[in-house]
């Protein structure tokens, strides 16, 4: 009796969720701003500046769809989600998008009703430790204590490869990030395993960076990308191409600054004039204006901008585009065509 | 015979000895280290070994505060400057991230001039008087006055008026929007009372507060929207809204605690007064509400706020976060708060309710003229503690992604100038805590030592 009224309950919260959620576009269109949940943050992805302005590249990415979908990207509303806040704010609609470092995997994609949208970073997790212990290969670190994050899929990670490698370690367990360096440098632990851009955002705030290194194996696939819920389709869709004309944004040469010169005057390329809208009507399809395409660049720059901008090497976080780069300079990101 | 026994002795002074100052090691700064610090060998030694330790921690953290740069852009700039001055990085504090982000850490995100989105504290909006951030510094400073009457019998009784108003101005000035929608929710309190007072007298008190509560309920639910949009229309007096969302820094702590903090204590009467009532449906009521909250730790409650009341509400209803957390914080303070005077309740003797019973009084006024009088002093200790136990939990509202100054620490710290700096937010953070709870915790004392009455 209990139970059914329980599960009654959820199943009416789920319907009129659902109800909710089929209209995104909507919604957003209704309110004037897109709610985007983001990290309450992470160094180089989202974090606030002195006059409480959003900055990084999760960060671009919520501006880039709002511009395209709403045609100002200051339109947005980031909503603070911590790891454990995350996905009931998306599922609950208190947000409209998550762009917040998530690794993709096939139980928050199936089990919790997510949808991934595409890749915004290839990650994986490393490890980073003191240059003088001579220690070059992860295949060394045997007996050794290291510092890990609870609850995350790291700890899991780091337990997978210790154990494949028939080696021990002793864990010494943190709450956050910044934690972790305090342990680290005081000499809590040998080693600190976290994502590889993490590691190298934390090394880039030590005072002798040089002393430590980062060890070449990466020992996890950490795919983080940009999400929505399940069940509204339109604005999966939305957030997908968004991401995806960012991408091919780049490898057509389309930047923040030439961008609006070229839309306004079309280009000899019939698939670049698409993305811009000169041809074709992908815009109506997705249900936006011609140009949503031009604005989403125009916002932040294509994704090599964004990436050279908020986590490049010119910046302090200083990472290489590595899996990052395009496919034709052997990366991973490739958008699909444009027609 | 003189009884001096002058013929048995062979001397006998015959005049007084002048008075002579105490022995040097007996009084004065000497004196008094002999007595306190130097009494016995083991006394001595653990003075000495004190001193030593005070030394050793003085010594480490009196450089590292007071040797500190103020005046740098980011963490780095920080230690070439004290590379530069004192030749190593080790011991000195960067105080410069909290030059550069102090507002945030205070307000967090709220407007400075919530007319002007656009404008910030270096960039005032041209023709704007009023200093940036007046509406929480006023909501603030509107509550010591508000307060000063509670605190202390020296103050005019007259700011009393502001002490009832101040619950429906504070929101107003904090969130904005119409005028007419606070005054509307005070109107229904005052609709409440005067149902009471002249229905009492033809409905009996009982059927008078249900009548009351009905109609206060009614006019809120039904009728305050239209009487707000039509007052809107006849005057309208409005504020830019704030979201909450905007809201944060230490300005949210101290939002929460004193909403746990001034609704807490009443409630907690009423659940303590419940909890001894001799009515069964009343009692087991108080007792299982209190019993499920203190049963469960807070931060589960802040996540029933935050995630689960999401999942259960329809969608789209948008019932502020900040609300609901301050909803769960009030009462969980309510429960420990309901505990703590049923303990003084507890401690008085009978007589002091029978006789109350023998002057006639009835049960509220028994309560009101004898008993809550000195309950309450008995539970002051305990009251307070309670109090500065709720105003620092406040802080476990980092973890659902509210920016209290724990939280901006962490968004301060992802900052690409400052990441890697930690100590120096803490002590602040700690620094502004300290001021609160010692400032509440010396007035529990005061409070205690003036309603002393057994020993004077």
């Amino acid at each position: 009796m209990k139970k059914s009224v329980i599960f009654g309950a959820l199943t009416v919260a789920g319907l009129s969720a659902g109800a909710a959620a089929a209209a995104t576009l909507d919604d957003v269109k209704a309110r004037g701003k897109l709610n985007c949940g983001v990290t309450t943050g992470l160094v180089g992805f989202a974090a606030p500046d002195a006059s409480g302005e959003w900055q990084g590249f999760d960060v671009a990415v919520c501006r880039a769809v709002a511009a395209a979908v709403l045609g100002d990207k200051t339109a947005v509303e980031f909503v603070p989600t911590t790891g454990k806040t995350r996905f009931t704010a998306l599922a609950s609609g208190e947000v409209d998008m998550l762009a917040r470092n998530t690794t993709w995997t096939l139980t928050r994609d199936v089990d919790l009703k997510n949808e991934f949208v595409g890749i915004n970073y290839y990650d994986g997790q490393g490890f980073m430790i003191r240059k003088d212990l001579g220690v070059t290969s992860a295949k060394d670190l045997n007996g050794a204590t290291v510092c890990i994050q609870t609850g995350t899929t790291t700890e899991l990670n780091l337990a997978d490869f210790f154990r494949a490698n028939d080696m021990e370690y002793e864990p010494v367990p943190i709450e956050t990030n910044a934690e972790a360096q305090q342990q680290y440098l005081a000499g809590a632990c040998d080693v600190y395993t976290t994502d590889s851009s993490g590691l190298a955002a934390t090394r880039a705030t030590f005072e002798n960076p040089k002393d430590h290194i980062i060890l070449p194996e990466i020992i996890s696939k950490e795919p983080l990308g940009p999400l929505v819920r399940h069940g509204d389709q339109q604005w999966g869709d939305i957030v997908r191409w968004t991401l995806n004309a960012l991408i091919a944004a780049e490898e057509y040469g389309l930047t923040s600054a030439n961008v609006e010169e070229l839309a306004e005057n079309g280009t000899d390329k019939p698939n670049v004039n698409r993305i811009l809208g000169v041809e074709g009507n992908l815009g109506e399809m997705l249900g936006l204006e011609s140009d949503w395409a031009v604005r989403a660049i125009a916002a932040g720059g294509n994704y090599g901008e964004l990436f050279a901008k908020h986590i490049g090497e010119d910046t302090p976080v200083g990472l290489a585009r590595g899996l990052n780069a395009q496919w034709k300079d052997g990366g991973l990101m490739y958008a699909p065509p444009f027609r | 015979m003189s009884d001096t026994h002058a013929e048995s002795v062979r001397y006998v002074r015959d005049t007084m000895l002048p008075e002579q100052p105490p022995p040097a090691t007996e009084v004065g700064v000497l004196g008094w280290m002999r007595e306190s610090l130097f009494s016995t060998w083991l006394n001595a030694i653990l003075t000495v070994l004190s001193v030593l330790f005070i030394y050793y921690v003085l010594s480490g953290i009196l450089p590292w505060v007071f040797q500190s740069v103020w005046y740098a852009g980011s963490l780095d700039e920080c230690r070439q400057i004290m590379k530069e001055t004192w030749g190593e990085t080790h011991g000195h504090a960067c105080w410069a991230v909290i030059r550069d982000r102090w507002l945030q850490l205070l307000y967090g995100f709220y407007p400075p001039y919530p007319a002007y989105p656009d404008a910030n504290v270096g960039a005032p909006p041209a023709g704007w008087w009023l200093p940036a951030y007046f509406r929480p510094n006023l909501a603030f400073v509107l509550l010591i006055v508000a307060l000063a009457p509670v605190l202390f019998d020296t103050v005019s009784r007259k700011l009393l008026v502001v002490t009832a108003a101040y619950p429906f101005l504070m929101p107003w000035l904090m969130w904005g929007g119409s005028l007419w929608v606070p005054v509307g929710v005070a109107l229904g309190f005052v609709i409440l009372f005067a149902v009471v007072k002249y229905g009492s007298v033809r409905l009996g008190s009982l059927a008078a507060i249900i009548t009351g509560v009905a109609a206060m309920l009614v006019w809120w639910g039904v009728l305050l929207g239209p009487f707000a949009g039509v007052m809107d229309q006849i005057l309208p007096i409005a504020l830019p809204t704030v979201e909450s969302r905007e809201f944060g820094g230490f300005m949210l702590a101290l939002l929460i605690g004193i909403v746990a903090i001034g609704l807490s204590l009443p409630i907690g009467i009423v659940l303590a007064l419940g909890r001894r009532s001799d009515l069964l449906i009343i009692k087991s009521l108080c007792v299982g509400f209190i019993e499920l909250i203190r049963g469960v730790p807070l931060i589960t409650l802040l996540f029933v706020a935050s995630v689960l009341l999401n999942y259960f509400m329809p969608p789209g209803t948008d019932f502020d976060i900040i609300m609901r957390v301050m909803i769960m914080v009030t009462v969980f303070a309510s429960a420990y708060m309901a505990e703590v005077i049923r303990g003084g309740l507890a401690a008085l003797p009978k007589g002091q309710y029978e006789g109350a019973d023998s002057l006639g009084l009835d049960y509220w006024q028994a309560q009101r003229l004898v008993i809550m009088p000195q309950a309450l002093k008995i539970s002051i200790p305990g009251i307070v503690s309670t109090f500065i136990g709720v105003f620092k939990d406040t802080t476990l509202v980092s973890i659902i992604g509210l920016l209290d100054p724990i939280g901006l620490s962490q968004g301060i710290r992802a900052n690409q100038e400052w990441n890697g700096i930690y100590w120096e937010l803490f002590a602040f953070i700690a620094l502004l805590f300290f001021i609160f709870c010692f400032g509440m915790s010396r007035y529990s004392m005061y409070l205690e030592r003036k309603l002393q009455r057994e020993n004077r």
